[in-house]
C-alpha cells in the first residue's frame, strides 16, 4: 500500500484531475451569479461555497431561497443531495488511508468527480494522487470562479458556449470507460442509464444517481461470486480494483 | 427569508453536508473487507460513473434533453474507442458542444 505510484500512473492521475478541476472550477461562475440573482448576496453565497462546498446542494439550496421556500425546506433538499456524498466517503476512504485534520480535509472536498477520479485510477497510490489533485483543484478553482461569477454576474458569459458542460459529460464518460469490460459492469451500466433516465424527470437531481447506486448494490448482491477469470473482484483488492494492463489499454 | 434566517439556512445545512460526506470516512473498514462488499462497491462505482454521464450529458433540471452536448458525448465515445488520452477526449467534447453551440444549434 505504501509503495509510490508508478510514474505513469501517477502523471494520469494528475492529467485527469486537473483537467477535470478546470472544467468543474469554470462551471462555479454560473453558481455565484445565480445566486446573486436569487438573493442570496455575495456573503452567504461564497459561505455556501466555501463550507457546503458540493455544487447539487448549492443549486439546490439557493433555488428554494429563490423560490421563497422556507429554511428547513432548503436545508432538507440540500442535506438529501448531499447523502450521495456518504457513500463516495465509504468508497474513498479505504484508498485514502487519512487520519486527523486530512481526514477531516478529505471529507469535505469528497464530492462528484474528486471520487469519480480516485475510483478510476489503476492502484492506490494514483488513486490518492487522483483524489487529491481534484478534490483540492475543484476546490480553489471553484471558489474563485463562484467569487467572479457572484462579482461580475452574467458579464463572463454562458460556460455551456464554451461546451464546459459537455465537457464534464466527457469526464466522466472517460472515467469510466476502461472499467466496462466485464459482462457484469456491461449489465449495470445499463441498467444505471435506465434507472437514471427514468427517474430524471420525476426526482430532484441527486436522487437518480443514489437510485442507480441501488440497482449496482442488489445486481452486486444477487448475482453470484465472480469468475476467477473475472478481473472485477478479489478477497484483498480495492473497490476500484481491475487489471492494470486493462486500464492501460485503454488509455 | 431574513438575513439572520437566511445565514443559518446556509450554516446548518453546510453543516449537515458536511457530516454526511465525514459519515462514509468514518465506516469502519472491517465493513468493507469481504469478497462480497468488493463486488458491490466495483458495481457501484460503475453504475455512479455512468448515472452522472447521463445527469451530466441529457438531464436540464427535471427534463431529458437532446442538445449539443450529445453529440459532444458521441465524439468523446470515439475517441475513447481509438484510446485518445484523457485530456483530448475532454477537449474534443468541449470543443464539439461549443462550436455546435456557435452555429446555433443545442
Amino acid at each position: 500500500m505504501n509503495v509510490l505510484p508508478t510514474p505513469p500512473a501517477a502523471r494520469a492521475a494528475v492529467r485527469q484531475g486537473l483537467s477535470v478541476s478546470v472544467a468543474t472550477g469554470l462551471y462555479g461562475v454560473s453558481f455565484g451569479a445565480l445566486s446573486v440573482a436569487a438573493g442570496v448576496g455575495l456573503g452567504p453565497t461564497m459561505a455556501l461555497s466555501l463550507l457546503m462546498f458540493s455544487g447539487g446542494s448549492q443549486f439546490a439550496l439557493i433555488g428554494v431561497v429563490g423560490a421563497a421556500g422556507t429554511p428547513v425546506a432548503a436545508i432538507a433538499t440540500a442535506t438529501l443531495l448531499g447523502l450521495r456524498n456518504t457513500l463516495y466517503g465509504a468508497v474513498v476512504s479505504p484508498l485514502l488511508q487519512v487520519r486527523g485534520w486530512r481526514r477531516l480535509a478529505a471529507a469535505h472536498v469528497t464530492i462528484d468527480e474528486s471520487t469519480a477520479v480516485a475510483v478510476a485510477q489503476p492502484e492506490p497510490a494514483a488513486s490518492r494522487i487522483g483524489f487529491w489533485v481534484t478534490g483540492l483543484g475543484v476546490f480553489v478553482l471553484w471558489n474563485t470562479f463562484v467569487l467572479l461569477g457572484a462579482l461580475a454576474g452574467d458579464a463572463l458569459g454562458d460556460p455551456r458556449a464554451w461546451g464546459l458542460d459537455a465537457a464534464a459529460a466527457a469526464a466522466f464518460l472517460a472515467l469510466v470507460w476502461p472499467r466496462l469490460a466485464p459482462r457484469r459492469a456491461q449489465l449495470v451500466a445499463g441498467l444505471a442509464v435506465v434507472a437514471t433516465a427514468a427517474l430524471i424527470p420525476f426526482v430532484p437531481p441527486g436522487i437518480p444517481v443514489l437510485a442507480a447506486a441501488a440497482v449496482a448494490v442488489v445486481v452486486g448482491l444477487v448475482a453470484p461470486a465472480a469468475a476467477p477469470s473475472d478481473p472485477e473482484s478479489g478477497p484483498d483488492s480495492q473497490p476500484s480494483s481491475q487489471s492494470s494492463s486493462q486500464r492501460e489499454d485503454a488509455r | 427569508m431574513t438575513t439572520t434566517a437566511l445565514w443559518a439556512t446556509v450554516l446548518i445545512a453546510s453543516l449537515a453536508c458536511f457530516a454526511l460526506k465525514l459519515g462514509g470516512h468514518l465506516v469502519p473498514r472491517t465493513w468493507l473487507a469481504s469478497e462480497r462488499v468488493t463486488r458491490v462497491t466495483a458495481l457501484v462505482t460503475v453504475a455512479l460513473l455512468v448515472s452522472l454521464v447521463v445527469v451530466q450529458g441529457f438531464a436540464d433540471g427535471n427534463t431529458l434533453t437532446v442538445d449539443a452536448r450529445v453529440p459532444a458525448l458521441a465524439v468523446a465515445a470515439l475517441a475513447l474507442a481509438l484510446r485518445a488520452p484523457f485530456i483530448l477526449v475532454v477537449v474534443l467534447a468541449a470543443g464539439t458542444a461549443a462550436a455546435l453551440r456557435a452555429l446555433g444549434w443545442g
